[in-house]
């Protein structure tokens, strides 16, 4: 069984699919990714570094801008992606 | 494969006789008529307002003509304002048996319901011979919703089923998604991937319109549910929905009846023009099918993560279960379980050609699992779109 899954190959970012405690350890190609937190089901961990206002890439997509800067085996979430979504700007 | 041949030249993987109420008032005598054939594909349909619509017409006359349907017999109760004898000479035009039944006329429940019967005893025996052809993925058309989504779809389920539909359309076959309203953020990615200025265009206002009309019902896209569950943006959230429509480049944005003829991938816009006169666009999942069946739809790829059990009148729906624990719990609902990248570690590539299998074996004749528990569920409701489009069949 696989525990996380990365749906597009340009992805900084993978999918949990199980409950890691802090500390597990995720094998990715020749990456060994320590997680800096417990990480819930179908939650995101960072797998590059990711800048402050840099995009996060999920489906090979952006789904919003870093609001700090993004380490490996961080969650990335709420506290740290912000949505670049606003309907008035859409030309 | 074999296909049912009809006179305009299109393709049916069913021969389904229908069987339509024209208002509420007659759906009881149709509903009568049609439970007794319990063995045979007798599906009911129907509109239950009793004020006209050009929408519901519409949706209709493309349902009744349906490549998957053989015949129709219309209920009417004899004073509603459906324009019944246009419905019934449109279908009449594409040379199908058809037969209109007017309680009024016809002495009440009891003896419409022996009428309707006899009728549908005919057509059991007319539509046997229906001519038998060849049936190639250039005559496929194939839709997609997501119904009852969990944190799996967007990951699992959803992107499979973009994988069958790219390989579908290298095969020739027409594909459509939807529901703008569950694309809000991914407009510029549409419209990137759509094949003109013009269609990028549409695609574009299509969406704003969607936030402008679902705004106005109080209704938010994103929920707190779904930050639970991981999803973190709105942009997030709608590109697991988006990623059901895989990668092809983006032919035209259709209506719910438009009839697109050319290989390729479609949007359907659902929601109406002008003010929201009428409520939600779509008020469940299956009033979103019955669209995309109404624009030639031959199968139905259904999406789900916490397990829906519906199917659809006239064409069958394949359910693709994103949740590898729904599946166990609901397998006899469940046609591919899309959880095994989940529990086995299988490929989306792997996953998308087991939902192209599956759309081979149904088209072979082969039952999905909501056609074996007898699911015909139908909805219909009031509508108002601006012209149709100009790319496709009326």
């Amino acid at each position: 069984m696989k525990n996380y899954i990365q749906l597009h190959e340009n992805d900084n970012i993978i999918i949990a699919l199980t409950t890691f405690e802090l500390g597990s350890i995720i094998k990715l190609n020749n990456q060994e990714i320590v997680l800096k937190e417990a990480i819930g089901f179908g939650h995101k961990i960072a797998i590059k570094k990711i800048a402050i206002n840099s995009k996060v890439l999920k489906y090979g997509l952006s789904i919003g801008s870093a609001t700090q800067d993004i380490t490996v085996g961080e969650h990335v979430h709420s506290h740290n992606l912000t949505t670049d979504y606003l309907i008035n700007n859409i030309k | 494969m074999k296909g049912f041949l009809r006179k305009d030249g299109r393709k049916g993987i069913r021969n389904v006789i229908v069987v339509a109420y024209l208002v509420e008032c007659a759906h009881h005598v149709a509903s009568q008529i049609v439970s007794k054939f319990p063995d045979n594909d007798v599906h009911l349909i129907g509109f239950s307002g009793c004020a006209p619509n050009d929408y519901a017409h519409k949706m209709m006359q493309n349902l009744c003509t349906h490549p998957n349907v053989g015949a129709v017999l219309l209920v009417s109760l004899g004073c509603e304002n459906f324009k019944r004898h246009e419905l019934y000479k449109y279908i009449l035009n594409t040379e199908r048996p058809v037969e209109k039944l007017v309680i009024q006329e016809s002495g009440g429940t009891l003896s419409s319901v022996a009428s309707g019967k006899a009728i549908i005893a005919n057509f059991i025996s007319k539509i046997k011979d229906v001519k038998r052809v060849d049936f190639n993925m250039k005559d496929l058309i194939v839709g997609t919703i997501c119904g009852g989504s969990d944190a799996t779809s967007g990951f699992t389920a959803n992107p499979s089923i973009g994988k069958a539909f790219d390989k579908l359309i290298l095969d020739g076959a027409i594909c459509m998604f939807e529901e703008p309203g569950e694309l809000m953020g991914c407009e510029h990615l549409m419209a990137e991937r759509a094949e003109n200025e013009i269609v990028a265009k549409e695609l574009v206002d299509c969406i704003k319109k969607a936030d402008t009309y679902y705004k106005k019902m109080g209704h938010d896209s994103f929920s707190a549910g779904n930050a639970v569950g991981g999803l973190t943006t709105i942009e997030e959230k709608s590109l697991g929905s988006y990623s059901k429509s895989g990668s092809s480049p983006i032919k035209a944005l259709i209506r719910p009846g438009d009839l697109p003829t050319e290989s390729g991938l479609y949007f359907m816009d659902v929601v109406p023009d002008g003010p929201a006169l009428w409520g939600f666009p779509n008020i469940n999942d299956n009033t979103e099918i019955v669209e995309m069946i109404a624009s030639g739809c031959h199968i139905i790829l259904f999406s789900t993560g916490r397990g829906s059990v519906v199917g659809s009148a006239i064409s069958p729906v394949i359910k693709v279960c994103a949740n590898p624990k729904t599946y166990e719990n609901l397998s006899g609902d469940m046609d591919v379980n899309s959880g095994r990248i989940i529990s086995e570690g299988a490929s989306l590539d792997e996953l998308g050609l087991e939902i192209v299998d599956a759309i081979k074996a149904v088209i072979n004749g082969e039952q999905t699992k909501s056609e074996q528990l007898g699911h015909q569920e139908f909805g219909l409701g009031y509508k108002y779109f601006h012209s149709s489009n100009k790319n496709c069949d009326m």
